[in-house]
């Protein structure tokens, strides 16, 4: 009898703590895949965010830790400079990369740190009850914008590839979504490329997931996917902004 | 041994290297630049890191990130960069993370000065950051003891698993003395917590300070705590100065305690039975030296470069048996002997 489908080595065997239908789940798995088809687990240190994946570390078979609040890239780099021989990534939320550690994430591209952010997008602050993140699109309600975001009192939405994308250490800036399996396989080419760019220390890689918060967007795990696809996509157009392999010639050196 | 003519800052700095410190995460900052800039410029040499962050949050972070994988790392500052890595600072201790934190202290509240003080006695010793833990705090004296509290600081944060602060002042950074470098053992303590991978040979390490379980977490601290205890038994240290007899025992540490022992020099020359007690770690306090040193003591002043800050310990460990009085200069104002001399004297050493 042959194996079809198994579960990857990395990831751990245990019950993931995520509500149904949420997308953290699959995008933890194609993580695991990449780490093992690439057969970097032995070699590879995982920083979690605070956020609803504060709790990775229980995941992911590598050695992991626990960041605080936005600084997982800080981390990440006090672990790449020290062991520039350990592959490192971080997986991150958008209140936890956008809003309290823009400085952090910023300056850990634009150094070109050595590393992988995996960046999950779900327009919302999903541990913390559904409050307005620095991604919550305009006229979307959440806790704290009951009214809906209002761009003239909020501001606007930041769409983190397109502003790391200006950035010379940057390496790859790169949108995905999980919400189709054309799509998802799309998103694991895109991890897969990123732990390749830090395997061959290419600099900063950062693949942004648009996933679903069903619970905190009242909508069932179907709906969600939808509204992805018709709300977010839209704003956050997928694509690569970055690519240091594709030949440029207005980029700097 | 080879004497060198360093400055306090820049031998604090060698001493950090040669005590096996392989990275070092800083943000510019009066009056501590000169580590930075030592360190910039020897580092790599070396083979260690060397990175300018992009403020004291992001390097407390990284610091932590260095540590995890079991590296001896290093941070420095001066009071209001210290403010910001309390964030970090309470994650270390939470994790029970190993690193050397240096406080250059300058004058505060705020943006404060740029002038020596002593007025983050109180953030070092009882709250730097949120929850229940402790930093070893080490305050020097000299240039001397600048290099080697600082040795001393990476072997006992490694061997309690626990963040640990030179508390210096602008005075000591910057002034000159020679020094004598000790000889140092490169060899360290396996680390087998740490976060370098499992090359698939172990189950993963998890650096971590989150326990949703308020059990788990009230065991965590409390096995903190037990360690804490050990600390405060076998790791206090103190200067105890002509105390054997002394009525008026003047208490001081850090640079101050160097213009208070010139005081009570001076006291003894006019008759006067003055004493001088320094605390060397300042967490520790050391509590049974200072009872020692005050045993036939009438009455004890606290000088310090503040508004009066290490004043409760001193109070607490003498458990207010005798008078404790206050003097001090803050806002970068250094006391000066003579001003010392006033006031012992106004504690009735003026026969
Ligand atoms: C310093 C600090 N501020 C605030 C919080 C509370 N907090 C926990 S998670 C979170 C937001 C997480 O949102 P996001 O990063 O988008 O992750 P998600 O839960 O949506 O995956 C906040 C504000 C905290 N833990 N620490
Ligand atoms: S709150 Fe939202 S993001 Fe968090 S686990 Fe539930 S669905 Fe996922
Ligand atoms: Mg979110």
């Amino acid at each position: 009898m042959s194996v079809v489908f198994e579960k990857p080595h990395s990831l751990c065997d245990v019950n993931l703590h995520y509500c149904p239908g949420c997308t953290h789940g699959i995008i933890h798995r194609l993580v695991c895949e990449v780490i093992d088809e690439i057969g970097i687990e032995g070699n590879t240190v995982g920083i979690c965010p605070v956020g609803c994946s504060v709790m990775a570390y229980d995941y992911f078979n590598c050695d992991m830790i626990e960041a605080a609040h936005g600084r997982a890239p800080a981390t990440a780099t006090g672990v790449k400079r020290a062991r520039p021989d350990l592959m490192v990534f971080t997986y991150q939320g958008d209140g936890d990369l956008a809003a309290i550690g823009t400085a952090e994430t910023v300056h850990a591209a634009t150094r070109g740190e050595n590393i992988v952010v995996i960046f999950i997008n779900n327009t919302t602050y999903g541990m913390t009850g559904g409050q307005m993140a620095p991604t919550t699109l305009p006229g979307q309600v959440t806790q704290t914008t009951p009214f809906g975001r209002d761009p003239k009192v909020q501001g606007y939405p930041i769409r983190v590839c397109e502003m790391l994308s200006t950035l010379s250490g940057t390496a790859l800036a790169q949108r995905v979504a999980v919400d189709s399996v054309p799509h998802i396989n799309e998103a694991k080419k895109a991890i897969r490329k990123a732990f390749e760019n830090e395997r061959d220390e290419k600099g900063f890689s950062i693949v942004e997931v648009l996933s679903t918060c069903p619970t905190n967007w009242g909508l069932s795990p179907v709906e969600a996917l939808e509204r992805l696809r018709t709300d977010m996509i839209p704003y956050y157009p997928l694509g690569v902004f970055k690519d240091c392999d594709a030949k440029n010639p207005k980029e700097e050196k | 041994m080879e004497r060198n003519l360093m400055k306090g800052n820049e031998a604090l700095a060698e001493a950090a290297m040669r005590a096996g410190c392989k990275c070092f995460f800083g943000y510019p900052i009066t009056p501590q630049t000169e580590i930075s800039a030592y360190l910039a410029k020897k580092m790599q040499a070396n083979g260690g890191v060397f990175l300018q962050a992009e403020s004291e949050i992001a390097a407390i972070n990284m610091v932590l990130g260095a540590s995890a994988t079991g590296t001896r790392c290093m941070t420095s500052s001066s009071s209001p960069g210290i403010s910001l890595k309390s964030e970090g600072i309470s994650y270390i201790a939470g994790s029970d993370l190993p690193c050397v934190i240096i406080n250059v202290e300058r004058g505060g509240p705020g943006l404060g000065g740029i002038q020596p003080s002593q007025s983050d006695y109180w953030q070092a010793t009882k709250a730097l950051g949120h929850g229940d833990f402790q930093l070893l705090v080490f305050a020097p004296a000299s240039v001397q003891e600048m290099v080697d509290m600082v040795v001393k600081a990476f072997d006992k944060a490694d061997e309690y698993r626990m963040p640990a602060m030179i508390l210096a002042d602008g005075l000591l950074g910057q002034m000159m003395e020679p020094v004598t470098f000790p000889e140092i053992s490169v060899e360290q303590k396996p680390k087998p917590w740490a976060c370098d991978g499992t090359k698939m040979k172990r189950k993963h390490n998890i650096i971590n300070s989150l326990y949703l379980q308020p059990e788990t977490l009230e065991n965590s601290n409390i096995s903190r705590y037990e360690r804490y205890k050990k600390i405060k038994e076998t790791e206090t240290d103190a200067e105890i100065y002509l105390c054997d007899d002394a009525e008026i025992v003047v208490t001081a540490f850090g640079a101050t305690a160097r213009v208070a022992k010139s005081a009570v020099n001076t006291a003894r020359e006019q008759g006067i039975k003055a004493g001088l007690f320094r605390p060397k770690t300042l967490w520790p306090f050391p509590v049974k030296e200072i009872n020692e040193a005050c045993k036939s003591a009438k009455n004890v002043l606290s000088v310090e470069m503040s508004m009066g800050q290490m004043i409760d310990d001193v109070k607490l460990a003498l458990e207010c048996r005798i008078p404790v009085s206050f003097f001090g200069r803050t806002g970068g104002v250094i006391p000066k002997p003579s001003e010392i001399l006033e006031e012992i004297k106004k504690l009735g050493g003026a026969e």
